[in-house]
C-alpha cells in the first residue's frame, strides 16, 4: 500500500506543496506583511511569463526531451512585439499573433531537427538559444519602449477578485495556459502520447502511437508558449530588451524539475509545475523581505533545490533498478530475441 | 487437432539475408486450442520464422496462409490487423502509465472529446477479468512484477485482435510461481480456443505447457510432434542435429590429458561456493584447477553466460563465496576479477568486447594497460611487441596493428579479445562462446590454443553450445539447464549423450 | 607508429580546411587582416587579436575535449569561469592602491581550487550519483552564477593589482600571455593522455562503457577525472577573462562561453558520441570560432551576428554527425534497395 502510494504522482505533488506552504508560512511568521492574499496573487502576477514559459516546458521533459531556448525565444518574442508596435505601428492583436506564430515556427523548426534527424535535443537547443538571442540582437540593440495603447491597458489594468485584491491580464493568460496544459495531458490522447513517449519511446512505436508527429508538435508547443510568455513579459516591462529572458530558461527547468516532472521523462504534472512557480516566485520575495540578501541567493537557492529533487529522483530510480548510464533517447527494445 | 484445418499454416518458408540462409524451405502448422512451441538451438531460424509471420521481414519464398487464405504481412501492424499478436520477452509498454492506460493508449475511449477516464478503467478491469486477471488498473504498470506486466501485455494485444498469440520467451526474467501464473493464463486462452506459438529455451516449461513442438535447425524443418510422444532425449538430440547412437571421438591429445587429469590432483585455482544471483542463476559450486579446462555445457539460455559473468563480476553476486588461488577474494567488479588473476571473453564480441575505434594494437593491450594502472604507461615499443607477439601467436589476420578493429573480420576480432587477456597471463580464462560465428579453420586454431594454455598451466572455463567442442576440449563438464547447474561428468564420463541424458534429467 | 599519427593528422585536415578558407576569405575582403606590426614592444594586429581573444575559450576547450570524448557534456563551464572570476577578485580585493588582500599566488590558487571543486561537484553528481551529464551540469549551470554574484554581491569588482594584468593583457616575447597558458596547458594535457594511458581509458569509456568496464577500466574514476579537470580548466579561463578586464563581472563573465566551447571541441573533430578525441583540432576549432566573430566584426556587421552564425553551424555539424542525415543525402545520390 504504501508503495503504492510513494510510487504515484501524489507523493511528488505533496511534497512541493508542502515545501510551498512552508515558506510562505515561514514568510508569514517571519515578516509583517507578508501574509495576505494580494501577495498570494502577486506571485502570479509578478510570475505569469514564467508560469507559460513552465506550461511548455512541462510538455517537453514530460516526453524526455530539454528545450534550453526558451529564455531567448522569450526574449525575442518582446523585442518583435516592440518593434512590430513602435517601428512597424501594427496592430496590436496582429502582433500577437505574429509573435506567438514565429515562436512556435521557431519551435517546429527545432523539433524537426530533432525528431527527423536523431539529433540531441540539448544540442539543438541550445543553438536555438544562440539563434533566437542572435535574433533579438539584430532587431534591435536598443530597448524600444512601447507606447502601444493596448499594451498600455493590458500592462495597467486590474481585475478585481475581491475589496481590495486583483490580479493582471497576464495572471488570467497564465491561468489560462496552466488549465488548457493541464487538460491537454490529462484528457487529450495527444497528451498521454507524450506520457508514453517520456516512459518508453521504443514501445510507444510499437504500440503504433504518432511519436514523430508527437515530438515536433511539443517543440512547436514550447516555442508558441515562449512567444506566448514574451508577449506577456512585455506587458510586464512595456518595452522590448535584447536581453530579455536571460537565463529563464533554467528557472523554468528547475520550477518544472522540483514541481515533481522527472528529467528523464514519464513523469509530471501541469499542477506540480504550478506550485514549482509558486515557490521560485515565494523565495523570491522572501529575499525582497529579508533586505539584505543579494537577489542572486534566488539563483543558488533554485540550482540546490534542483539538485536535491534530482538526487531524490536518481536514488528513487536506483532502488526500483534502474542502470547509471542512459541518454535522453531510450535504447530500442529488442524486436524479437533468442536464435 | 486432427481433422481440423489448421488456422495458420506456413508452407516452404524460405528466407535469405545477405550470407546466410535463415530459413530453407520450412513448414508450421498451428491449430486452434493449442499451444504449438518451436524450438531450435543458435542460427536455428527461430527468431527468424516469427519475425517473417509477424511482418518484420517478408519471406523470400513459400507461402503463409491464414484460415485459408494466403497473407504476406508487411509490418507489425499490418499482422497486428490480420489477428496476429505478439508478446516478446522485453513488455513493449509503458511503466509510467496505469494499466488500464497501457491497454488503451491510442484508442482510449472518448466522451464529448475528452478522455474517459472512467469507461476506460472499466473496460480495462472487464477485459482482465475474463483472463482472470484481478488487478487495480488504474495503478502504474511499474508498481506490479514482471508477470503481471506480460500478462498486461497479453491482455492488451488480444483486446486489439485475437486469432494467432505468439508468446516469444515469455518466462525468461520470471521465477517459478509466476510461471505457473502466467501457465494458468496461456491454458485458459487455449481451452478458448486460441492458437498460440510459444517460443522457449526452457525445456521443461515446453513440456509443462505445449502440445505439440515443432524443431529447426539450422533453418530447416526438423520436425513436428505431439508433446506427449518426444521423450525429452530425442528432443534434444533433433535440436543438436544428432542421432542418439552416434558416440563422437575424443582426439587422441584429449584423450591423453583426461587420463593425466584424472590421475593428479593440481591445486585448486578456483572454488566457488554457492554462488548465486535472483533472477539469474541458481546457487552453485565450482572448481577448477590448475591447468584444468572445465567446460560449460547446456542449451541456449541455459544460464552459462550468466554464470561466468557472475564468477568474473560483471554481475554482483547475492550469496556465496568465491576463493582465487587459495585467496578469498572479494569480486565486485571486472577490475577486481582481473587483479585477482581472472581474464573474460565476452560472447557479445561487438557490443561488450572489442573498441571498434581503437587500433589491433590498443585493443590487445588494454586489459594490460588497465592492470597496471593508467600512469604506468607501457612504452609504445613495448606495446607493439606485445601486439605483434600474439598477432603472430594467434595468427590475426591484420595488414598492421594499427589498423582499427572494426576493419577485422569476426574470427579475428574473437583472436584480438582472446589476445587481450593472454597479454596479462590470467591463472584463470573465461571463454564464453570464444568459437561462435568463426569459420572451421579460425575454430581448430582457437580450440588448439585452448588446449596449449592449460598445458602451460592455465585454468580455463569454457562455454561453447557445441558439445561436440566442449567434449572435446574439456577435462570436466558442468551441465546447466534453467539457469542451475544440474549435473558434473569428469574424465571418461565427458561425452556428448551424458550431456544430453544429464539436461534432459535435470535435478 | 607512423600511420597512428597521420590518422589523426587527416582528421585534422577537415578543420584546418575550414580555418584556412575563413583566413583566405579574408584576405580578399578584408583589408589589413594580415598586417602585423610591432607596436609597444610586441606584435599587434588581427591575426594576434584572434589568438588573444581565443584564449579563454581554448583552455575551455581542452577541458571540454576530454569530457565529450567520455560521451559526456559539462554546459557549466561559463558559470564556474564567472566563480573563478568573482574568488580571484575579492581575494585581490579592490584597494585602489593595487594593495592586494591576499598574497597574488594564493589569490590565484584560490580562485583555481574554486572551479576545481566545481568540477569536483559535477564529477561526483555523473560517476558517482549517476546522473546525466546534461542535467548533471545544468545545476551549475543555473546556481554557478548565482554563486558568483553573490561572491561578488552583485557589483563588479575592480582589481588595481598590476601584476595581475599579465594573465589577460601581458605579452611574453612579443606574444600574448594567455597563449603561452594555453600552450602550458595544452602540453600538460597531451602528456597526461598521450604519454599515459589515460587518453587510452578515456576514448575507450568513450566509445563503449561496458567493454571498457568489462577490460578492467575503473570508467567511474575516468568520469570524476574528467570533469574535475574541465572544473581546473574554467578556473584558469577565468582568471583570463577577469584578467583582460581587470574585473569580475559575475552576471557577464563567461557567458554564453560553453556554447563556444562545445563547438570549438565539435569543429575539430571529436564526435559528439564519445571516443577519439582532437585536443589540436579543439585548438583550430576555437580559432574558426574566433576567426569568424573578427571577420564579422571587420564588416562592421552587428557582433550578434555571429551568434546567429554560430548557431546555424552548429545546426550543420551535428546534421554532418548525424548518420540520419548522411544516409539520407546519400540516398538522394545513390539508388538504394529497401533492406530484405
Amino acid at each position: 500500500m504504501t508503495r503504492r502510494f510513494l510510487n504515484n504522482r501524489s507523493l511528488s505533488l505533496l511534497v512541493i506543496l508542502t515545501l510551498f506552504v512552508i515558506m510562505f508560512g515561514y514568510g508569514s511568521f517571519a515578516y509583517t506583511g507578508f501574509f495576505s492574499l494580494q501577495n498570494f496573487l502577486n506571485l502570479f502576477i509578478d510570475n505569469a511569463y514564467l508560469l507559460i514559459l513552465a506550461v511548455g516546458m512541462t510538455f517537453v521533459i514530460i516526453s524526455g526531451g530539454i528545450d534550453l531556448s526558451v529564455g531567448s525565444m522569450l526574449g525575442l518574442g518582446t523585442m518583435l512585439a516592440a518593434s512590430l508596435l513602435e517601428k512597424q505601428h501594427l496592430n496590436p492583436l496582429l502582433v500577437i499573433l505574429i509573435v506567438v506564430g514565429f515562436g512556435t515556427l521557431l519551435g517546429f523548426f527545432m523539433g524537426c531537427l530533432i525528431q527527423i534527424f536523431d539529433l540531441p535535443p540539448f544540442i539543438i537547443t541550445l543553438a536555438g538559444l544562440y539563434l533566437a538571442r542572435g535574433l533579438c540582437y539584430i532587431v534591435s540593440i536598443d530597448t524600444i519602449g512601447i507606447t502601444n495603447k493596448f499594451f498600455m491597458t493590458a500592462a495597467q489594468a486590474r481585475i478585481k477578485i475581491t475589496g481590495d485584491t486583483f490580479v493582471s491580464p497576464s495572471a488570467v493568460i497564465a491561468l489560462v495556459v496552466v488549465a488548457v496544459g493541464a487538460y491537454v495531458l490529462r484528457f487529450t490522447r495527444f497528451g498521454r502520447t507524450i506520457y508514453a513517449i517520456g516512459g518508453n519511446e521504443q514501445s510507444a512505436l510499437l504500440m503504433g502511437l504518432p511519436v514523430a508527429r508527437t515530438k515536433i508538435a511539443i517543440y512547436a508547443l514550447s516555442g508558441f508558449c515562449s512567444g506566448l510568455a514574451g508577449v506577456v513579459f512585455t506587458f510586464y516591462t512595456l518595452s522590448g530588451y535584447a536581453l530579455d529572458g536571460k537565463g529563464m530558461e533554467l528557472d523554468a527547468i528547475a520550477t518544472v524539475v522540483i514541481g515533481g516532472t522527472l528529467l528523464t521523462g514519464g513523469a509530471g504534472s501541469i499542477l506540480g509545475t504550478v506550485f514549482g512557480v509558486l515557490v521560485y516566485g515565494t523565495i523570491q520575495v522572501l529575499i525582497v523581505f529579508q533586505g539584505t540578501l543579494n537577489s542572486w541567493w534566488t539563483r543558488i537557492a533554485i540550482g540546490f533545490l534542483v539538485f536535491l529533487f534530482c538526487f531524490l529522483q536518481r536514488l528513487f530510480e536506483a532502488r526500483k533498478g534502474v542502470t547509471v548510464a542512459h541518454s535522453f533517447s531510450q535504447e530500442p527494445a529488442a524486436i524479437a530475441g533468442g536464435g | 487437432m486432427p481433422g481440423e484445418a489448421p488456422v495458420l499454416e506456413m508452407r516452404k518458408i524460405s528466407k535469405v539475408f545477405p550470407g546466410v540462409r535463415a530459413l530453407s524451405g520450412v513448414d508450421f502448422r498451428l491449430f486452434r486450442g493449442e499451444v504449438h512451441a518451436v524450438m531450435g538451438q543458435n542460427g536455428a531460424g527461430k527468431s527468424t520464422l516469427v519475425k517473417v509471420l509477424t511482418g518484420v521481414h517478408e519471406h523470400d519464398a513459400g507461402e503463409i496462409l491464414l484460415e485459408g487464405k494466403p497473407i504476406r504481412p508487411d509490418s507489425p501492424f499490418a499482422a497486428q490487423k490480420l489477428g496476429i499478436s505478439t508478446v516478446y520477452q522485453e513488455v513493449n509498454l509503458c511503466p509510467n502509465l496505469s494499466v488500464a492506460e497501457n491497454m488503451f493508449i491510442g484508442r482510449q475511449p472518448m466522451r464529448f472529446g475528452s478522455i474517459h477516464w472512467k469507461e476506460m478503467n472499466r473496460r480495462a478491469e472487464e477485459a482482465l477479468r475474463r483472463l482472470n486477471i484481478v488487478i487495480d488498473v488504474t495503478q502504474v504498470l511499474s508498481s506490479y512484477s514482471i508477470a503481471i506486466q506480460q500478462m498486461v501485455a497479453i491482455a492488451r494485444v488480444l483486446d486489439v485482435s485475437s486469432k494467432i498469440l505468439i508468446l516469444d520467451e515469455p518466462t525468461s526474467s520470471l521465477d517459478e510461481t509466476e510461471v505457473e501464473r502466467l501457465f494458468g493464463l496461456i491454458r485458459t486462452l487455449r481451452d478458448r480456443g486460441l492458437a498460440i506459438l510459444f517460443i522457449t529455451h526452457f525445456l521443461d516449461q515446453t513440456y509443462r505447457i505445449s502440445d505439440r513442438i515443432t524443431v529447426l535447425k539450422d533453418g530447416l524443418f526438423c520436425g513436428e510432434y505431439e508433446t506427449a510422444e518426444l521423450p525429452k532425449l530425442e528432443l534434444i538430440a533433433k535440436m543438436l542435429g544428432k542421432e542418439l547412437s552416434e558416440f563422437s571421438y575424443a582426439t587422441e591429445q584429449a584423450g591423453k590429458k583426461k587420463e593425466a587429469a584424472a590421475a593428479g590432483a593440481e591445486a585448486p585455482v578456483l572454488r566457488v561456493r554457492q554462488l548465486g544471483l535472483r533472477g539469474s542463476i541458481a546457487p552453485f559450486d565450482l572448481d577448477l584447477s590448475k591447468g584444468e579446462i572445465l567446460g560449460l555445457a547446456g542449451l541456449l539460455g541455459s544460464g552459462r553466460t550468466e554464470m561466468a559473468k557472475l564468477i568474473f563480476g560483471i554481475d554482483s553476486a547475492n550469496q556465496g563465496d568465491i576463493e582465487v588461488q587459495g585467496k578469498k577474494a572479494s569480486i565486485g567488479s571486472p577490475r577486481a576479477a582481473m587483479m585477482a588473476g581472472m581474464g573474460f571473453c565476452s560472447e557479445d564480441r561487438k557490443n561488450e568486447g572489442v573498441l571498434g575505434e581503437l587500433t589491433v594494437r590498443e585493443n590487445i593491450i588494454l586489459a594490460l594497460q588497465a592492470r597496471m594502472g593508467g600512469l604506468k604507461f607501457i612504452p609504445l615499443k613495448k606495446q607493439l611487441e606485445i601486439a605483434d607477439k600474439l598477432i603472430n601467436s594467434l595468427k590475426i589476420k591484420t595488414p598492421s596493428a594499427e589498423n582499427a578493429a572494426l576493419q577485422l573480420s569476426g574470427g579475428n576480432l574473437q583472436k584480438v579479445m582472446l589476445a587481450r587477456w593472454l597479454a596479462t597471463h590470467p591463472a584463470i580464462l573465461i571463454l564464453d562462446e570464444p568459437t561462435r560465428g568463426i569459420d572451421v579453420g579460425a575454430k581448430v586454431e582457437i580450440m588448439e590454443l585452448i588446449l596449449n594454455l592449460s598445458r602451460q598451466g592455465m585454468g580455463v572455463i569454457f562455454i561453447s553450445s557445441e558439445f561436440e567442442e566442449v567434449v572435446r576440449c574439456s577435462d570436466r563438464v558442468a551441465v546447466l539447464k534453467d539457469h542451475a547447474k544440474v549435473g558434473e561428468l569428469s574424465g571418461p564420463e565427458v561425452d556428448e549423450n551424458n550431456i544430453m541424458r544429464t539436461i534432459a534429467e535435470g535435478r | 607508429m607512423p600511420s597512428a599519427r597521420s590518422l589523426s593528422r587527416s582528421r585534422l585536415i577537415w578543420p584546418l580546411i575550414a580555418l584556412g578558407c575563413l583566413l583566405l576569405f579574408n584576405v580578399f575582403f578584408t583589408p589589413n587582416f594580415f598586417h602585423i606590426e610591432v607596436k609597444e614592444g610586441h606584435l599587434y594586429g588581427n591575426l594576434i587579436d584572434i589568438i588573444k581573444n581565443a584564449a579563454p575559450i581554448m583552455l575551455l576547450a581542452i577541458g571540454l575535449t576530454l569530457v565529450i570524448a567520455t560521451k559526456g557534456i559539462d554546459i557549466s563551464v561559463g558559470s564556474v569561469v564567472a566563480i573563478s572570476a568573482g574568488t580571484v577578485a575579492i581575494l585581490l580585493g579592490g584597494d585602489l592602491g593595487g594593495v592586494p588582500r591576499f598574497p597574488v599566488a594564493l589569490a590565484l590558487i584560490g580562485a583555481v581550487l574554486a572551479s576545481t571543486a566545481a568540477g569536483v561537484w559535477n564529477g561526483i553528481l555523473v560517476s558517482r550519483i549517476g546522473l546525466q551529464p546534461i542535467i548533471a551540469t545544468l545545476i551549475l549551470f543555473v546556481a554557478g552564477r548565482g554563486i558568483a554574484m553573490v561572491l561578488t554581491n552583485a557589483m563588479v569588482i575592480w582589481i588595481y593589482v598590476k601584476p595581475f594584468a599579465i594573465f589577460g593583457q601581458g605579452y611574453w616575447l612579443g606574444l600574448p600571455f594567455s597563449i603561452y597558458m594555453v600552450a602550458g596547458l595544452l602540453l600538460l594535457t597531451w602528456l597526461v593522455t598521450r604519454r599515459t594511458a589515460i587518453g587510452l581509458f578515456i576514448e575507450s569509456v568513450g566509445i563503449n562503457p561496458t567493454a571498457a568496464r568489462f577490460s578492467g577500466i575503473s570508467a567511474k574514476n575516468i568520469l570524476l577525472g574528467v570533469y574535475v579537470f574541465s572544473g581546473f580548466c574554467a578556473g584558469l579561463s577565468g582568471l583570463v577573462v577577469c584578467s583582460t578586464v581587470m574585473s569580475a563581472d559575475g552576471n557577464n563573465a563567461g557567458n554564453l562561453y560553453e556554447l563556444d566551447a562545445i563547438l570549438a571541441v565539435v569543429l575539430g573533430g571529436t564526435s559528439l558520441n564519445g571516443g577519439k578525441f582532437y585536443l589540436l583540432g579543439s585548438m583550430i576549432g576555437a580559432l574558426i570560432i574566433q576567426t569568424l566573430t573578427t571577420t564579422i566584426y571587420a564588416f562592421n556587421v552587428a557582433p550578434e551576428i555571429s551568434q546567429v552564425v554560430k548557431a546555424f553551424v552548429v545546426y550543420g555539424v551535428s546534421l554532418l554527425q548525424s548518420e540520419r542525415f548522411r544516409r539520407r543525402i546519400a540516398g538522394m545520390f545513390v539508388r538504394e534497395r529497401a533492406p530484405a
